[in-house]
């Protein structure tokens, strides 16, 4: 019973997910609701607006450089959790 | 323990990385790359030297306030440049008014991002190797001894 | 039938629920401590894939404006997987000190053993 459970509880989700993978746009499709929004904005503005051909880059250093100053602040306080787990009550010289 | 091998063929393949991680980070905004990718290729060139020669002879050089220094550099540089733009009366961390743009597809182009970049590439690469040489260190015992 | 064929059209987001599987199993089942954690990052990877997946198009090129270049594939999702992908390790970093304290304080890297032990403690 301890062996057979988890694969039946994996089988029924992963059933669900095939399911839903099936009933998804076609891969590679330009007509797919993944397409609308920003992405033509973003296309034709970017060189002009930020000076980088990069237009990944563009996008995450410029239009939205604030969520990768959010994304340097998870770095900084993962090395602080560290530092305060393995550390505990040690007094650095 | 000096593995013969190792040691040689880290020699003549060090600068090789390292030259490829700084070319990732200087074409950030020309090629597939940037800030992240950079850091992560000089990291782990980092951590390969530590790995090789043998840890009491690396410690001088790139000992734990090193590799802390360079993280918070590279985060306080990339508070400071946002500040740039509210000094000018723009908003935070704006591009187009304060810094230089030039001409796209040039290396000295997009004022902001290049600057981001190559502080994102020291953070990246300090994290790694301050993560790597504390989780080796192994912390304190239960008397607080290192 | 036709469900076949239409999973054979999406045949990378069908990879990445198979992916997401396998790791979720490796989780449940192993004992080993380290083992968990890298079925961890092999369904944090499988995500991604997805996710990444979402934006192709066909015949676009990387989204890299050099001149020439007419049809690009979609930058939006890889840019805001770059966040998730450093989220992903620095849960990894903080994942690993915490296994290193458990170690140091049991001794053994069993989670079956983990659980006996402080069965007994408490009891």
């Amino acid at each position: 019973m301890k062996k057979v459970l988890p694969v039946l509880v994996l089988a029924a989700i992963g059933m669900l997910l095939v399911l839903t993978v099936a009933e998804m746009p076609t891969f590679g499709d330009g007509q797919a609701p993944a397409h609308r929004g920003v992405m033509d904005k973003y296309l034709r503005d970017s060189a002009q607006d930020t000076g980088a051909i990069n237009t990944i880059a563009a996008i995450i250093l410029d239009y939205r450089a604030y969520d990768t100053l959010g994304e340097a602040t998870v770095l900084f306080v993962a090395v602080l959790a560290v530092s305060a787990a393995l550390y505990q009550g040690e007094h650095h010289a | 323990m000096h593995d013969m091998v190792l040691e040689v063929v880290n020699r003549l393949l060090l600068p090789f990385i390292q030259l490829f991680g700084m070319y990732i980070l200087f074409h950030g905004h020309l090629s597939p790359g940037g800030g992240f990718s950079g850091g992560a290729v000089i990291g782990a060139s980092l951590i390969l030297y530590s790995l090789t020669f043998r840890f009491a002879r690396v410690k001088h050089r790139l000992d734990h306030d090193t590799s802390v220094f360079f993280e918070a550099a590279g985060a306080l540089i990339y508070v400071a440049i946002g500040f740039v733009g509210l000094f000018f009366g723009y908003n935070f961390l704006t591009n187009r008014g304060v810094f230089p743009l030039g001409v796209p597809g040039q290396l000295w182009s997009s004022g902001m991002i290049l600057i981001i970049t190559l502080a994102l590439g020291a953070k990246v690469s300090g994290t790694i190797l301050s993560l790597f040489q504390e989780l080796l260190e192994g912390g304190s015992d239960e008397h607080g001894n290192p | 039938m036709e469900i076949l064929e239409r999973l054979y059209g999406n045949i990378y987001y069908l990879t990445s629920v198979i992916l997401f599987v396998i790791g979720f199993h490796t989780m449940l089942t192993h004992r080993n401590l380290i083992k968990k954690l890298m079925a961890l990052n092999i369904m944090d990877t499988a995500i991604f894939l997805f996710f990444v997946a979402i934006g192709y198009r066909q015949g676009g090129q990387a989204p890299i404006l050099l001149p020439g270049v007419t049809s690009f594939v979609n930058p939006v999702p890889s840019a805001l997987i770059l966040t998730g992908i450093v989220i992903s390790v620095s849960f990894t970093a903080f994942a690993l000190a915490l296994v290193v304290l458990l170690y140091k304080h049991y001794g053994t890297l069993d989670s079956d053993e983990i659980i006996a032990i402080r069965g007994k403690k408490h009891v």
